[in-house]
């Protein structure tokens, strides 16, 4: 019961945040400050995970290559597809539901319990449009940027380390990186990015507008924002790859 | 001017606010007193519309809040201000920032024109040259004098305190509560305040309404607030060894 109730108020306050804005050069002002607060500053994270996780990825392929049968490409090429289906996308995505999530729910969690959300209300101003939907449409632009940086940091990390150690060389990796490669697979790791940021900024936001209380509710409020959308990643992560890939 | 008719408010089974009746006078500062429990916040928050009442009228000149759509009741609030306890201000953004808001937001005044209306409302608040700092580079006192600023930018026709006082010292108290009062009778505005405060009320209060038990118990003026026979009044008013000097003196 109680969980049917936090699905509707959950969809209620999603509604309500696309209604039509106020006043659009006000909208689009906190629109260009998401992007830097959710994006922006997410890169450093994004970027130093990457590249250490696609080095791995590759070391640890070339150190489980026994048999002397499978190529030498095969390092680049599990790389890559390790990378673009599932690093880059989920496990990115699943940083940044700590990161840009618990910094959501705290941010508007704050304003909640200060008074602030209130203000909002009596001056007319409908706050879950101003202060939700230029959150989710910033997640919604710039989280697909941020994969495809980290899907090439990923490959990169990966090369740089089979050249420097050299377990593989440069030529075979390059191979193999671009062996049987398919675009519709990095377009399904873009597809699975747009609906993991909807669920960390929307999932996030409703935590931290419903918070009540004190500033430490405003903490579980961030807690449960980060449990809560990680679990929703990984559902829905099975159920886009049901129902597109196999 | 604002009428409350039958006000009922429930929270599951407990009942808040029972069959309020008052009307809060325009140019006037009108008071709300009482105990903490006794309903205040909660009737303040039906009459501005972050409580929905079970049953009653909450009317603003004549229009009824509770029961316009949610576009109309926008174009009330427009015309209210609010000093809430805690303040309210954005963090955010600067004292600049905070008091131009409503006005980016509801008006389509230029930039200019918005810096001037800003600067003006600073001034009245006797908050001149502070524009770029942050509410957290203020004082209790300034952040009360800020969120004033930023309430009455909008030139509203009702203006609602929450516990205006609290947190403050008796010096800063006394310029609010006079700050308070000099703008409804310069803007001739329907001025309601929450408070517990009976310095606050000896000091500005116009209209009084107490509270007791979620029940309209009492009302009058402040010269007949310090001569009622109300054994639940007396009990609140007199609390302070203060009130009860003061009474004394006055009886003497």
């Amino acid at each position: 019961m109680n969980l049917i109730f936090h699905i509707g108020q959950y969809f209620t306050l999603v509604w309500r945040s696309f209604s039509k804005p106020e006043k659009y050069p006000i909208y689009r002002r906190q629109f260009v400050q998401e992007v830097d607060s959710i994006g922006l500053s997410s890169m450093g994270i994004v970027a130093l995970m990457s590249v250490f996780m696609g080095a791995v990825i590759a070391l640890q392929t070339a150190s489980n290559m026994d048999s002397p049968l499978l190529p030498a490409y095969t390092v680049g090429f599990t790389a890559r597809q390790s990378i673009i289906l599932e690093f880059s996308p989920t496990i990115i995505a699943l940083i940044l539901a700590g990161k840009v999530g618990s910094n959501i729910a705290s941010e508007i969690g704050t304003m909640r319990v200060t008074e602030q959300i209130d203000a909002l209300e009596i001056m007319g101003v409908n706050s879950a449009s101003y202060l939700i939907l230029p959150k989710i449409l910033a997640g919604l632009f710039i989280f697909p940027f941020l994969i495809s940086i980290s899907m090439f940091l990923g490959i990169f990390g990966g090369w740089f380390i089979c050249i420097s150690t050299g377990i593989v060389s440069s030529n075979d990796y390059i191979y193999g990186i671009q062996y049987d490669f398919k675009q519709f697979h990095v377009f399904y790791a873009l597809i699975k990015t747009v609906v993991f940021a909807f669920i960390i900024t929307s999932v996030a936001s409703y935590h931290g507008y419903y918070a009540k209380g004190s500033a430490l509710e405003v903490g579980r409020s961030s807690t449960k924002a980060v449990v809560y959308s990680s679990i929703l990643i990984l559902i829905f992560n099975y159920l886009i790859t049901q129902l597109i890939l196999i | 001017m604002i009428e409350i008719k039958n006000l009922h408010k429930s929270f599951g089974d407990t009942e808040v606010l029972t069959d309020i009746n008052f009307t809060f006078l325009r140019g006037k500062v009108n008071m709300v007193i009482g105990q903490s429990g006794s309903g205040k916040s909660v009737m303040t928050k039906c009459i501005v519309g972050l409580h929905q009442p079970d049953q009653g009228q909450i009317l603003y000149d004549g229009k009824d809040f509770v029961s316009l759509s949610l576009n109309h009741k926008k174009d009330i609030r427009k015309h209210i201000g609010m000093l809430f306890q805690a303040s309210a201000l954005f963090d955010s953004m600067t004292v600049e920032e905070n008091v131009a808001f409503p006005l980016r937001m509801f008006t389509d005044n230029t930039e200019e024109e918005i810096r001037q209306r800003v600067n003006e409302c600073l001034e009245r608040v006797n908050l001149k040259d502070k524009n770029h700092l942050f509410p957290a580079e203020t004082s209790g006192g300034m952040q009360k004098r800020i969120a004033i600023a930023r309430a009455i930018a909008m030139k509203p026709a009702y203006l609602f305190c929450d516990e205006p006082n609290s947190g403050l010292d008796p010096g800063t108290s006394i310029v609010i509560d006079n700050l308070i009062h000099e703008i409804t009778y310069e803007m001739n505005i329907t001025t309601v305040v929450i408070t517990h405060d009976m310095n606050s009320v000896i000091e500005i209060g116009d209209h009084i309404m107490f509270l007791y038990k979620g029940k309209k118990w009492w009302s009058g003026d402040k010269k007949a607030i310090l001569n009622s026979k109300n054994q639940e009044l007396n009990d609140f008013v007199y609390a302070s060894k203060f009130m009860k000097t003061l009474k004394d003196k006055l009886s003497s």
